[in-house]
């Protein structure tokens, strides 16, 4: 199996071949979910969580869960939903210079609406200071908060969290 | 006169126990379920994270939630279940022997489900005697089950699903994780659980180990060495990591030993953890009066043992004449559950370990 999927740290290239990510096109579109899940494991909650069945993890509960971009409004309900928090929103083109990413969060203190903090990657090395839009904390996501952050559109498909930590800097 | 029902008693309460104390009782039998701890649940109280599966069998849900989910089924399915009470004997008849600071008890069962679980494993090395140097599962019960931080730095040693989510949790819980080291050249567990330490920016060592921890009356630092292929130690190479508190999440061993004392016959498979009950696809092993369910069937995860459990539990009671109608197709479901969940990459190795000891059955019931 891949090294880098093994290690948990996942490259552009990997990205872009996951059936989970949308293609550039999309992404142009509007929000739309990113789906980082690159290893065969038996799990498929992510399908029923959409309620636009723009998901799909088949035929069997290990194929790599498939995103149907065109039908995906980018609801974020997949989010807390993915026990491995590997599902994402990008709303690439929020302003002329601006994307969204929601991603789930389980750290406490939860980020407050207006912050603005330092936001990391995948190998959650800084990348960029970014501003808490939304922090989304419903019963049904059960404990599983998920946060928007505004930051620089060259970042949006990078930013993947905010710093552990760094609501309490 | 009224006959009586016939009496399954069932070993360990965890999610493989309370699931076929549940099935037993609802097929109609009469459920003892004992276990040595004070409360029910075994670790399905310590797994604060959501579970992975089928959307069908309550994975994207807390394994607290399944806990509390599976003991009011267990309440409501009219099974005793007697804790704190510590199975210190079986015999092969089903004459099972229990105790605590009340006494010593034993009763005739017509049939026992040993749900016995399993145990972590321990490194040796200089320092791993000192304070601050535990099991994974133990810094588990620290914060999940007592709320008490059991340090502010910490290496953890192994990274499969128990040390990557062990990892995940005590960084919940408020400390730093200053090394996830991994003897073997790549992440054991699942990525997106290595992805979600990543994200926070923990420090991996992989192709390492440690050489030893240091410290006056407590873990000060830890020292790491870098493996070879071979998993010898390269000389030369040892860093040290400040932390205060050292975590083995180095696989478990399915405790077989009252399998043993029932003469259950077991067999060897390092896949699941070392030496295991031989048993067939009903779960019951070479002791026609004896079941085996969960980890001390071959470790695995909370999801396989609540299968496991189910099975036995349907098996069991339908071995005394109970629930038959419903048992095949039962039976089935669950089979297919478990063959679900042991497909893909990593479920692939044991699900070859598990038709190994079917197999090995057929042998031993030959002899």
């Amino acid at each position: 199996m891949n090294e880098a999927i093994c290690a948990g740290l996942l490259t552009p290239e990997l990205l872009n071949a996951l059936p989970g990510v949308p293609d550039p096109q999309r992404m142009e579109e509007g929000p739309v979910a990113v789906i980082e899940c690159a290893q065969e494991i038996p799990c498929n909650p992510c399908c029923r969580a959409c309620p636009q069945g723009a998901i799909t993890v088949a035929p069997v509960i290990t194929a790599l869960p498939s995103l149907r971009g065109e039908v995906c409004t980018g609801c974020g309900l997949c989010i807390p939903k993915c026990p491995g928090l590997a599902i994402f929103v990008v709303h690439k083109n929020y302003t002329e210079s601006t994307s969204l990413v929601s991603f789930p969060y389980e750290y406490l203190p939860l980020p407050a609406v207006g912050d603005t903090l330092p936001c990391a990657g995948r190998d959650g090395a800084y990348l960029t200071h970014g501003v808490v839009k939304r922090v989304l904390t419903p019963t049904v996501y059960d404990h599983t908060a998920v946060v928007t952050v505004e930051v620089p559109k060259a970042h949006c498909m990078a930013v993947r969290t905010i710093e552990r930590g760094g609501a309490a800097k | 006169m009224t006959e009586k029902k016939p009496l399954i008693a069932v070993v360990g309460a965890g999610p493989a126990g309370l699931s076929a104390a549940i099935e037993a009782s609802r097929a109609g039998a009469r459920v003892l379920l004992i276990d040595e701890n004070q409360k029910p649940g075994g670790q399905l109280f310590k797994q604060i994270h959501k579970f992975f599966g089928s959307e069908a069998h309550k994975a994207g849900t807390r394994g607290v939630e399944i806990g509390r989910q599976l003991l009011a089924e267990t309440q409501a399915s009219g099974a005793e279940v007697k804790l704190g009470w510590p199975v210190y004997g079986v015999y092969p008849d089903g004459r099972v022997v229990y105790g605590s600071s009340q006494g010593a008890k034993s009763i005739l069962a017509d049939r026992v489900v040993l749900a016995a679980g399993a145990t972590e494993n321990c490194l040796a090395f200089e320092g791993s005697t000192l304070p601050g140097v535990m099991t994974a599962g133990a810094a588990q019960t620290f914060i999940n089950e007592h709320r008490v931080l059991p340090g502010q730095r910490v290496v953890m040693v192994g990274s499969g699903n128990v040390g990557l989510i062990i990892c995940y949790q005590l960084m919940q819980a408020g400390a730093q994780i200053a090394a996830l080291v991994e003897a073997g050249p790549a992440i054991g567990g699942y990525a997106v659980h290595a992805a979600k330490l990543r994200r926070a920016g923990v420090p991996v060592y992989l192709s390492h180990t440690v050489h030893r921890a240091l410290g006056q009356d407590r873990v000060e630092q830890v020292e790491l060495a870098a493996l070879d292929e071979r998993f010898q130690k390269v000389e030369g190479s040892l860093k040290t990591v400040e932390a205060d508190t050292l975590c083995m999440a180095v696989g478990l061993t399915p405790m077989v030993e009252l399998a043993a004392l029932a003469g259950c016959a077991l067999t060897e498979s390092p896949v699941l953890g070392g030496t295991v009950p031989v048993h067939n696809p009903d779960m019951r092993t070479t002791n026609p009066r004896y079941y085996v369910a969960g980890d001390i069937a071959g470790v695995e995860e909370a999801s396989t043992a609540i299968e496991e459990g189910r099975l036995a539990g349907i098996a069991a009671a339908e071995s005394l004449g109970l629930g038959t109608a419903d048992a095949p197709a039962k039976k089935a479901a669950v089979r297919e559950s478990l063959a679900a969940l042991r497909a893909g990459t990593f479920g692939a190795k044991r699900f070859t370990a598990k038709e190994a000891i079917l197999a090995q059955f057929g042998k031993e019931a030959a002899i």
